[in-house]
C-alpha cells in the first residue's frame, strides 16, 4: 500500500478540536491520549498586529487512518475537521497539493 | 441522501439523523450516524451526505455517548425528598409525577388563577419552541418567560426584523437553500462579510453553521469584523475595529454617514423599496467620523476604509450578534445595520443577506393556535404591560417585571413555575441572579423543572425533577433559525430509549392530556411534525422528511419583486406601509425615536465619570467557546478537560498594573456583584476592556445549600443591574458594565 500522508493548511484551523476527538473516538483512546493534538501559537502581538494559529499535529499513534481508508474513507480527522483544513492522499498526491502554492501548509508524512 | 436511515441488527444498528438538542446548540441539523449496540450509544459520525456539514461534526456531538450515559445524568423522575435545596431527591414514577402535577397545579390555579404560573424558557434548544404552547394551551398562563435581562438574546433582533422590515432574521447568503450548494450558477460568494458583535465558529448562531465562513473565506469572502475582541476570525479580517463594548449604533451611523455623503448608495433600491431616506440622511449628519471615532475608539480613517468597503463590494453582508441585542442601544445599533444594508441594496441578494421562505414550521401552532387557548382576559393579563413593544413582538411577558412581579405580587403574585430547560440562576440568563433566587424560594409554592442533569436552579426552588431525552432518543425536525428563516431543515430521528427520559414535545403533550385535553392529540412526536408540515405547503410529512434526510422548502431570491413576502401578495415588505422603514412608522407609538441614535451605555467612562474612577475598567461577557453551549457541559470529562475554568482576558499591560499574573485567580466586582475567575493574560483585548467566561457552576461541588455547585461564585451576572434596558424594552448591558478587578484566592475546589 502507498504511503499516505496529512496535510494541514493551517491558515484555516480555527482550533476546534474535532480532528482531537475524531481521533479518540476512531482509536478508542483514552481522554489522556491523542493520535493528534492541536496546538495554539499566539495570539501574539508582533509586527503590528496580532498573529493567531492553530495547528493540528498527528502523534506517533497515527497510521492516517489506513483502516478507514482501506474501507473507502477519509481518516477520521480529514473527515470530521469543521474548517476541511486537513486533507489527506499518497505522499505524490499530497506534494502535487502542495505545489499548488497555498500558504501556510504543512506535510506529515507518519 | 441514501433512502434508507436505519440499518444493521437489532442490537446492533446504525441511525441516521440530525443534531439539536439537548445536549445544547441551535438548531443547524448537523447530519451524523449514530451507532447502537445492545441498547448503548457507542459511536458518532458525521454524515458525509447532509448538505450543511458535509460530514463534519463539532466536539459537542462527538462527545454525545459521554453526554448520553453519563452517570451523574438523571433518567427516571424524582420528588424532592428533603427541604428545597437540600440536595435530597428520591425517584418515583411518570404516574405520579403527573398526578402530582396535574393535581398542584389545578390547586394552584383554584387559588391564584392560571396566571399565576410561569413558564421558563431558556436559549437555543428544542425546548424553547414547546414552551409557549407549554404556557397557554397546557397550563393557561400568559406567562412564558425568557428570564434574560432586556430579553438580550435573538428577541431584539427579531423584534427590530419585524419592526423595519417585516421580519425574520436576514441571515447571510451561504447558498443553504441548494441543494449544490456554492457552486450553483445562482449563487454568489459575499465579497465582504461584516462579523458585527458575532463570531459564529463556535456558537452556530441561531442554526447558521458557523463554519460556512471558513468555506466561504476559502471561495474568496473577504471579513470585516467589528468586536471588542481580536478574536480568531479577527486576525483573517481585512478590517478589525475593536470599538469599546455598548458603542455599536454609533459605528453604524458613522459608516451610514460616509455611504451617504460618499454617495456609496444604491438608488434604485432605495427609492423603490424604502421610506424614510431624507430624514436617515439627516440624522447621520450628527456622526461624522471623526466623532465616531472619538466615541467608539476606533479610528476615523478606520471605520471610512471599512463602510467604503462594504458599500462599494458587489455584494455583501452583515451578520450581527447578540453583542447587539445585550445592550440597552441594541434596538438603534440593530435599525442602523438593517439601514446599512438596505442602503447598499443587499437584501436578497445573492451573496447579500437573504430571507428565508415564507414557510414557517412551528409558527402558526404554537403561536395562534396554542395562542388562542388564552382568553383575551387572560391576554390581557401578560406582565409586562409597561413595554407594549416586547409584548407586541414577543409572546412572553417582560423579563424584568416578572422578577418585579415576583418581588412585589403586583400586579398579582405569581405562585407556581415550570422551568423547561432553563438553568437560568446560572450566569448565562438572569441578571442579578440571587434576586431572582431569593424571589423563586419565598414565592414559589410549587415548581416543576425539566433537565438533563440535577443544576443549581432546580436544585435551588423545584419539587419535581423530568428527565428530558436527548435529540439522540426522540423524533423531530431541527430548523435553521427557530423558523424565522429556515433554508433546509432535517430530520432528527430516534436511536436509542435511555432510562424513562421523554422528548420536550411528549412531556408538553402529557400535560396538555390532563391539563387542556380539547386541544392535545393523543400522537407520537413523529405525527405532530406531520401535523405541522401539513400546516404549510411544503407537501412533506415527517416519515418522507426522515428518508430525505434534509429538505430545503423552495426559496428564491428578490421575493420582495415578486410579493412572495406579504400576505396580500404585493410586492414588498411585510411593514405597515410595505417598505424598509429607514424611519419607523412604528416606533413613536413607543415613544421611542423613529430613527437610530446612539446613547452611552446607562454605566460608561463617559455617562458615569464617577463611578468609572472606582470602577476603571469596562466588562464586557459571553464570548463562546467550542466546550460548551452557555451553562451546559461542564460535567463532561473530555469537554471540561479543555475549558477547566472561566477567565477573565485582561491585557498584558493592564495584567502587570494590577500585578496578576496568567493563571491568577481574580476577583472582578462593581457596584452591582463580584465573581471569581481565573487571569487569561491576552493581548487581544484593549487595555481599558476585559472579557469574563458566563456560564458557570461546578457540579464537581457540594449541591446542597449554600454552595449549590458553586454557583455564585464565578457568577458573572452577579454584575449585571436590573431593568437598566432599552425604552421599548429590550437590551440590557450584559456586554458594557464597568467593574475593577483584584488578585484572589480560588474558589475553593481542585478539579
Amino acid at each position: 500500500m502507498a504511503q499516505y500522508g496529512l496535510m494541514i493548511n493551517y491558515e484555516y484551523c480555527t482550533g476546534c478540536h474535532s480532528c482531537e476527538f475524531a481521533c479518540r473516538n476512531e482509536k478508542n483512546l483514552s481522554h489522556e491520549e491523542w493520535g493528534i493534538k492541536m496546538v495554539e501559537l499566539g495570539p501574539w502581538k508582533q509586527g503590528g498586529k496580532i498573529e493567531w494559529n492553530y495547528m493540528a499535529i498527528p502523534t506517533e499513534l497515527c497510521d492516517v487512518c489506513k483502516d478507514r481508508i482501506a474501507a473507502g474513507k477519509k481518516p477520521a480527522c480529514v473527515h470530521h475537521c469543521l474548517a476541511f483544513c486537513l486533507d489527506y492522499g499518497t505522499i505524490d498526491e499530497l506534494k502535487a497539493k502542495l505545489a499548488e502554492g497555498d500558504h501556510k501548509v504543512i506535510l506529515f508524512v507518519p | 441522501m441514501k433512502k434508507e436511515w436505519k440499518w444493521g441488527t437489532e442490537n446492533d444498528y446504525y441511525v441516521r439523523t440530525a443534531g439539536w438538542s439537548p445536549p445544547g446548540d441551535h438548531p443547524v441539523g448537523c447530519g451524523m450516524i449514530l451507532h447502537v449496540k445492545d441498547g448503548k450509544l457507542v459511536g458518532v459520525e458525521g454524515d458525509e451526505e447532509h448538505p450543511i456539514n458535509n460530514g463534519r461534526l463539532c466536539i459537542r456531538c462527538l462527545s454525545l455517548p459521554e453526554y448520553v450515559h453519563h452517570p451523574q445524568r438523571i433518567i427516571y423522575p424524582m420528588k424532592r425528598a428533603g427541604e428545597r435545596g437540600e440536595n435530597k431527591w428520591i425517584r418515583i414514577t411518570w404516574d405520579e409525577a403527573l398526578d402530582t402535577i396535574e393535581k398542584r397545579t389545578k390547586e394552584i390555579i383554584a387559588k391564584y388563577g392560571s396566571e399565576s404560573i410561569v413558564v421558563f424558557q431558556g436559549t437555543g434548544r428544542e425546548a424553547t419552541q414547546h414552551s409557549y404552547a407549554l404556557a397557554s394551551a397546557v397550563f393557561k398562563t400568559p406567562n412564558a418567560v425568557y428570564a434574560q435581562s432586556g430579553w438580550s438574546c435573538y428577541g431584539p433582533r427579531l423584534a427590530v426584523d419585524a419592526f423595519v422590515f417585516g421580519g425574520g432574521y436576514p441571515e447571510i447568503d451561504y447558498a443553504a437553500m441548494f441543494e449544490d450548494r456554492y457552486d450553483n450558477p445562482n449563487y454568489r460568494v459575499p465579497e465582504y462579510i461584516v462579523l458585527w458583535g458575532k463570531s459564529p465558529l463556535a456558537s452556530n448562531p441561531d442554526g447558521f453553521y458557523g463554519h460556512s465562513l471558513i468555506d466561504m473565506y476559502k471561495r474568496g469572502a473577504k471579513f470585516i469584523t467589528v468586536d471588542p475582541r481580536v478574536n480568531w476570525l479577527a486576525t483573517r479580517s481585512e478590517y478589525h475595529l475593536q470599538l469599546r463594548p455598548g458603542t455599536d449604533a454609533a459605528m453604524a451611523l458613522g459608516w451610514l454617514n460616509v455611504i451617504i455623503n460618499e454617495d456609496l448608495v444604491d438608488h434604485d433600491f432605495v427609492d423603490n423599496w424604502t421610506i424614510g431616506f431624507d430624514e436617515l440622511a439627516k440624522r447621520v449628519q450628527e456622526y461624522p467620523p471623526e466623532r465616531v471615532a472619538e466615541i467608539t475608539w476606533v479610528p476615523a480613517e478606520t471605520i471610512k476604509a471599512a463602510a467604503r468597503a462594504f458599500a462599494k463590494a458587489r455584494s455583501a453582508g452583515i451578520q450581527w450578534g447578540l453583542a447587539i441585542d445585550a445592550q440597552p442601544n441594541g434596538v438603534q445599533a440593530a435599525h442602523a445595520i438593517i439601514c446599512l444594508l438596505a442602503l447598499t441594496g443587499n437584501i436578497d441578494v445573492p451573496g447579500g443577506n437573504i430571507l428565508g421562505p415564507s414557510h414557517s414550521l412551528l409558527g402558526n401552532w404554537r403561536f395562534n393556535e396554542a395562542g388562542a387557548e388564552l382568553s383575551e382576559e387572560l391576554r390581557n393579563k401578560r406582565i409586562g404591560q409597561e413595554y407594549p413593544g416586547v409584548l407586541m413582538t414577543c409572546p412572553t411577558a417582560h423579563p424584568d417585571s416578572i422578577l418585579d412581579t415576583l418581588e412585589t405580587d403586583k400586579p398579582y403574585p405569581l405562585r407556581m413555575a415550570f422551568i423547561s430547560s432553563s438553568n437560568f440562576m446560572a450566569p448565562t440568563c438572569s441578571a442579578q441572579p440571587k434576586r431572582w433566587y431569593k424571589a423563586m424560594k419565598e414565592k414559589m409554592e410549587f415548581v416543576v423543572a425539566t433537565d438533563i442533569f440535577m443544576n443549581p436552579t432546580i436544585n435551588a426552588c423545584a419539587d419535581i425533577f423530568l428527565p428530558v431525552a436527548t435529540f439522540a432518543e426522540k423524533d423531530a425536525i431541527v430548523f435553521p433559525h427557530f423558523g424565522r428563516n429556515t433554508q433546509v431543515m432535517s430530520a432528527i430521528n430516534k436511536a436509542l430509549t435511555v432510562g424513562e427520559a421523554k422528548s420536550d414535545l411528549e412531556i408538553t403533550r402529557l400535560l396538555g392530556l390532563r391539563l387542556n385535553p380539547s386541544f392535545w392529540k393523543e400522537q407520537t412526536d413523529a405525527e405532530f411534525f406531520t401535523d405541522r408540515l401539513a400546516d404549510g405547503d411544503s407537501g412533506i410529512t415527517f416519515e418522507m422528511l426522515r428518508e430525505m434526510g434534509a429538505y430545503a422548502p423552495p426559496n428564491e431570491y428578490r421575493k420582495y419583486e415578486k410579493g412572495k413576502l406579504r400576505p396580500d401578495g404585493e410586492p414588498g415588505f411585510r411593514t405597515v406601509t410595505g417598505f424598509i422603514e429607514l424611519c419607523s412608522s412604528l416606533y413613536p407609538n413607543f415613544d421611542e425615536d423613529p430613527l437610530p441614535y446612539f446613547v452611552e451605555p446607562p454605566y460608561s467612562p463617559v455617562s458615569t465619570p464617577e463611578l468609572f474612577e472606582k470602577y476603571p475598567l469596562i466588562m464586557t461577557s459571553g464570548a463562546r467557546r467550542f466546550s460548551s453551549f452557555h451553562s451546559e457541559h461542564r460535567q463532561i470529562k473530555s469537554l471540561r478537560a479543555i475549558d477547566p475554568w472561566p477567565e477573565i482576558e485582561i491585557h498584558p499591560d493592564t495584567a502587570a498594573a494590577y500585578g496578576i499574573k496568567n493563571g491568577d485567580w481574580v476577583e472582578v466586582e462593581n457596584m452591582f456583584g463580584s465573581a471569581r475567575l481565573k487571569a487569561k493574560v491576552t493581548p487581544i483585548v484593549h487595555p481599558k476592556v476585559v472579557m469574563c467566561s458566563h456560564g458557570w457552576w461546578y457540579p464537581e461541588q457540594d449541591g446542597a445549600e449554600p454552595n449549590l455547585y458553586g454557583v455564585w461564585k464565578s457568577n458573572i451576572n452577579n454584575l449585571i443591574p436590573h431593568k437598566h434596558v432599552g425604552k421599548i424594552g429590550y437590551g440590557a448591558p450584559y456586554k458594557c458594565m464597568i467593574c475593577r478587578i483584584r488578585k484572589a484566592d480560588g474558589v475553593g475546589i481542585e478539579y
